[in-house]
C-alpha cells in the first residue's frame, strides 16, 4: 500500500474530531461571524473606556442613564434565551407547536427590549442626551452611548427578523427535527446577542 | 441528533438562574460603598461570569470540538490585546509623545 492509501486509510478508522462535517458547516460559519462581531463590539467597548479614562468631564453613567429600565431589559434577555434553548430542545424532540411558541416568545422578548430601548432613547433626548452634546459634561458621553447601544438594537432588530424567519421554516415542516440545525444556529446569534448586553449593561451602565 | 441528546443534560433554569443572581449582585455591588477599584473589579469579574455562563451553556460550547472553542476564543485574544494596547495609549501619564496633555485636548473630550 502507498503511503497516501496509508494515509487515506488511517483517516477512514482514525475518530479523529472534525468540526468540518457537512451538518456543521452552518455552524461553524455563524460561529466565524460571532467571532468577527464580538472583535467589532469589543472595539466600540474599549474605545470607550479610553474616551471615557482620558476624559475629565465624563458623567457617570449611573446618574445620568438610570438602572431600573435597563436592568428589566437585561432581565428581558436573559428570560428570551431561556425560551431560545427550550425552542431548540423543542425542536429536537420534534414538537413543532411547542418549538414555533417558544420561538416566537423569544422574538417577542427581543420586540419588547427594542420597544423599551426606544423608550429608553426618546427619554434621554427629551432630557438633551444627543450624539453630538449633553448637559452633563463630555460630549462623547452621548456620542459612545448611541453608538454602541444603537449597534447592538440593530443586532437585536435583525434577531428578530431572524428568528421569525426561522420560526416560519419551521412551521412549514412535517418533522420539525429536520431544521434542528437551523435552529441551533439562530440560537447561536440570539446568545450572544444575550452575551454582548451584559457586557455593554455592565460598562455603559453600572461602571 | 447526537447534539439534541447531549444538550438535554443541561439544566438550563439552573443557569436562568444564576444569571439573575448575578445580575442582582451586580446591581447590589453598586449600592455597597466600597472603593472604585474594588466595584470595577466586581462588575467586570460578574460580567465575565454571566458571559461566560452564556457561551457555555446555551451556546454549547462546553459540548462542542475543540475547534469551534477556539474560534470563540479568537475574539477574547483579540480584545486583550486591543484593550492593553488602548489602555497604554489612553493612559494620560504614558504619553509617548512626552507633552503631558494640556486642558485644551482634555475640553475637546
Amino acid at each position: 500500500m502507498s503511503q497516501v492509501a496509508e494515509l487515506h486509510a488511517g483517516t477512514a478508522v482514525e475518530p479523529a474530531e472534525s468540526p468540518l462535517t457537512p451538518e456543521s458547516w452552518g455552524k461553524l460559519g455563524m460561529w466565524i461571524f460571532l467571532a468577527g462581531d464580538a472583535v467589532g463590539f469589543g472595539t466600540l467597548l474599549a474605545g470607550y473606556g479610553v474616551m471615557r479614562a482620558t476624559s475629565a468631564d465624563w458623567p457617570n453613567p449611573y446618574n445620568v442613564l438610570g438602572i431600573n429600565l435597563t436592568a428589566f431589559m437585561t432581565f428581558l434577555l436573559i428570560c428570551s434565551s431561556v425560551t431560545m434553548v427550550k425552542a431548540l430542545e423543542k425542536v429536537g424532540a420534534g414538537d413543532k407547536s411547542r418549538a414555533q411558541l417558544f420561538l416566537l416568545l423569544t422574538a417577542l422578548g427581543g420586540t419588547i427590549f427594542v420597544s423599551l430601548q426606544a423608550y429608553e432613547w426618546t427619554h434621554l433626548i427629551e432630557r438633551g442626551l444627543h450624539i453630538g452634546g449633553n448637559p452633563w459634561g463630555a460630549t462623547l458621553f452621548g456620542t459612545s452611548f448611541f453608538m454602541v447601544t444603537g449597534f447592538h438594537g440593530l443586532h437585536v432588530s435583525g434577531g428578530v427578523i431572524y428568528l421569525l424567519g426561522v420560526m416560519g421554516a419551521v412551521s412549514r415542516q412535517t418533522d420539525a427535527r429536520r431544521k434542528y440545525n437551523m435552529t441551533e444556529i439562530v440560537g447561536l446569534y440570539w446568545h450572544f446577542v444575550d452575551l454582548v448586553w451584559i457586557m455593554v449593561f455592565t460598562f455603559m451602565y453600572l461602571l | 441528533m447526537a447534539q439534541a441528546v447531549e444538550h438535554k443534560h443541561t439544566n438550563y433554569m439552573a443557569i436562568f438562574w444564576w444569571l439573575a443572581i448575578l445580575t442582582v449582585l451586580e446591581l447590589a455591588v453598586i449600592f455597597t460603598g466600597l472603593p472604585k477599584l474594588v466595584v470595577g473589579i466586581l462588575l467586570c469579574s460578574l460580567a465575565l461570569t454571566k458571559a461566560s455562563l452564556v457561551a457555555m451553556y446555551f451556546m454549547h460550547l462546553r459540548f462542542e470540538t475543540r475547534t469551534l472553542g477556539l474560534v470563540a476564543l479568537t475574539p477574547l485574544t483579540i480584545g486583550t490585546l486591543l484593550v492593553l494596547l488602548l489602555v497604554w495609549d489612553g493612559n494620560p501619564f504614558g504619553h509617548t509623545s512626552g507633552v503631558p496633555p494640556t486642558a485644551a485636548t482634555t475640553e475637546s473630550h
